[in-house]
């Protein structure tokens, strides 16, 4: 199979590389667009990435194995990512997994059939004074109850 | 005489807008700075200031700021904003709420160590912050507050965001050069320190998002005011973030030295209805916890340190009697187990162990050696591995097995 970044990431990707005095920099920042293009990234990424900036691919995949955002498999269209540190748990982010795992019909980790959601339970997001709170993609919903999450995702297409 | 001082426009809605930010009297303290002071008086400046780092370690940032050698080398500021430490998220609202701040200090910053390239480590997470941190520099660029000869100074600086990508270890400060040099975060041996040899193996100052944004308002209202809006040798506010079982979670800006009692109970309008104090975190998950009889203190970095605890990230984690410590401890130890770089055997596999034995006791099947074997492994971690990582973990874990030694028990 082979693939290609499209032009504007590639420009982007010029972009980023400008910024540093050292090509492998841009290592992180470039991996971050390469998932935002095919949403995740495996072997075939991983080769583009390091001919891009003149690396071994194992350098990649050095990275890629250590960043918990870094994906190696496709996710769902929408990534849930529920909070469980602390100040998420004391407010009850245990039952609120509970309810998701429920409602979902899937295990934190877990994509469903559809490959409409991911499910992730992960360490704190930065937003405890919203707890229990969780992340959709990149968009942080605060306070979460059962009917709070029933909306929004009923609201996702 | 106490006020506001970081997040005293924090309401105005369009704050992150430059045009907004001037008219509150924003880059006033830069053009001050680099028209009418010499590097050396803003260094003094900031001594005499007293800031300490706001990140965790309490470092004084213009002590922190001599240690850069004169070189040929070129020099680096990084913002430390990966604000991963659980209960923190002050940060967040700093950026989001008023970047122009944090510009303004990495712009006076880099003026008085003569730095010309800046780099916001930023959590991966926070995606839209970035978006927005971008959107404040490329409007700081046009009005010529950052590029080439910077006021006609004859100054240069450019300042850049780099997003991590979810790794708690990469707020520790050489694993967020690491990072930012495009390996995984693995925290480097100190020392040397940063300081002289960090990002590229040239001079770097490290700083937090709090630390950096007090720099303008040291330099417009001078040292001195700055030192009475704190106390003397720990001057300023301290942005505290009040998370867990009280009414009214958020940010609230108060001087150092405030009553933690105050905090929780005046200040966050105390604990959820039907909640009785348990024990709290002071400083972030990695700081000692208090227990409900404890929490009379004064949050500064000495005081907190004179109780056994430490001032941190000054992240306030509220627990309540209906929670269970082992539920505490069980997701303290989940946390360190999952966040270790791995690099160090203590940490790598200590964690992990006491993870396991949490976990076991959680299922109902812990033995009466159980809690003393965590307090053998934690002390095997403390002190021996290459990064704080270790301590942070052992420090909340030693204490929560100690002080809570007789619930625990009760589930064994």
């Amino acid at each position: 199979m082979s693939l290609e970044f499209s032009e504007k990431t590639k420009k982007k990707i010029e972009e980023i590389i400008a910024r540093y005095p050292q090509k492998e920099a841009a290592l992180l920042p470039v991996l971050h667009v390469t998932q935002q293009e095919f949403g995740f990234i495996s072997a075939v990424q991983e080769k583009m990435v390091a001919q891009i900036l003149g690396i071994k691919p194992i350098r990649v995949r050095e990275l890629v194995t250590f960043y918990t955002m870094l994906s190696r498999e496709s996710l769902g269209k929408y990534h849930i990512q529920v909070c469980t540190n602390l100040s998420c748990h004391l407010l009850g982010a245990d039952n609120f997994v509970d309810y998701l795992v429920e409602k979902l019909g899937i295990e934190p980790g877990e994509t469903t059939p559809d490959k409409k959601f991911t499910l992730s339970k992960v360490e704190c997001l930065g937003a405890c004074e919203r707890a229990p709170c969780m992340m959709i993609n990149f968009n942080y919903y605060g306070e979460m109850d059962p009917k709070k999450v029933d909306e929004i995702l009923d609201g996702l297409k | 005489m106490k006020e506001k001082v970081l997040t005293e426009h924090f309401g105005l809605e369009s704050l992150y807008k430059i045009d907004v930010y001037q008219k509150q009297g924003g880059y006033r303290a830069t053009e001050k700075a680099l028209k009418k002071m010499k590097p050396a008086e803003i260094l003094e400046e900031v001594k005499k200031a007293n800031l300490r780092g706001r990140g965790g370690a309490g470092f004084p940032a213009g002590v922190k700021w001599s240690f850069v050698p004169e070189t040929d080398k070129p020099k680096y500021l990084c913002v430390n904003a990966d604000e991963g430490e659980p209960g923190t998220f002050k940060d967040r609202y700093i950026m989001s709420h008023n970047p122009h701040m944090l510009l303004e200090g990495i712009i006076i910053t880099s003026f008085c160590v003569g730095i010309s390239a800046a780099f916001i480590y930023i959590r991966g997470e926070y995606e839209a912050i970035a978006l927005r941190l971008e959107q404040a520099i490329s409007e700081a660029y046009e009005k010529g507050f950052l590029g080439k000869n910077i006021l006609e100074s004859g100054f240069d600086l450019d300042v850049y965001v780099h997003r991590g990508a979810g790794a708690y270890i990469c707020g520790e400060e050489t694993a967020l050069l690491e990072s930012l040099e495009g390996k995984r975060g693995n925290p480097r041996l100190k020392p040397p320190f940063p300081a002289s040899v960090g990002l590229w193996q040239c001079p770097t100052v490290i700083n937090n998002v709090e630390t950096i944004s007090n720099i303008s308002h040291i330099i417009l209202n001078g040292a001195e005011w700055f030192v009475k809006q704190g106390l003397p040798k720990d001057g300023g506010t301290r942005i505290f973030g009040v998370s867990g079982m009280v009414k009214n979670p958020g940010i609230y800006e108060l001087p150092l030295g405030t009553s933690l009692k105050d905090i929780i109970f005046k200040h966050a309008g105390g604990m959820k209805e039907g909640k009785k104090l348990k024990a709290v975190i002071p400083g972030g998950m990695s700081a000692p916890i208090l227990t409900a009889d404890e929490v009379d203190i004064k949050m500064d970095f000495d005081s907190l340190v004179e109780a056994n605890s430490m001032l941190g990230s000054a992240a306030i984690i509220v627990i309540d009697d209906k929670t269970s410590i082992l539920d505490v401890l069980k997701v303290v130890a989940k946390f360190y187990s999952h966040e270790s770089c791995g690099q160090c055997t203590p940490c790598r596999i200590g964690n992990s162990w006491i993870n396991k034995i949490v976990k076991r006791i959680a299922e109902g099947k812990g033995k009466k050696e159980d809690l003393d074997s965590i307090l053998r492994l934690a002390s095997n971690i403390e002190g021996n591995t290459l990064c704080p990582l270790g301590d942070a973990a052992a420090m909340p874990i030693v204490s929560i097995t100690k002080k809570f030694r007789k619930e625990l028990e009760s589930k064994l």
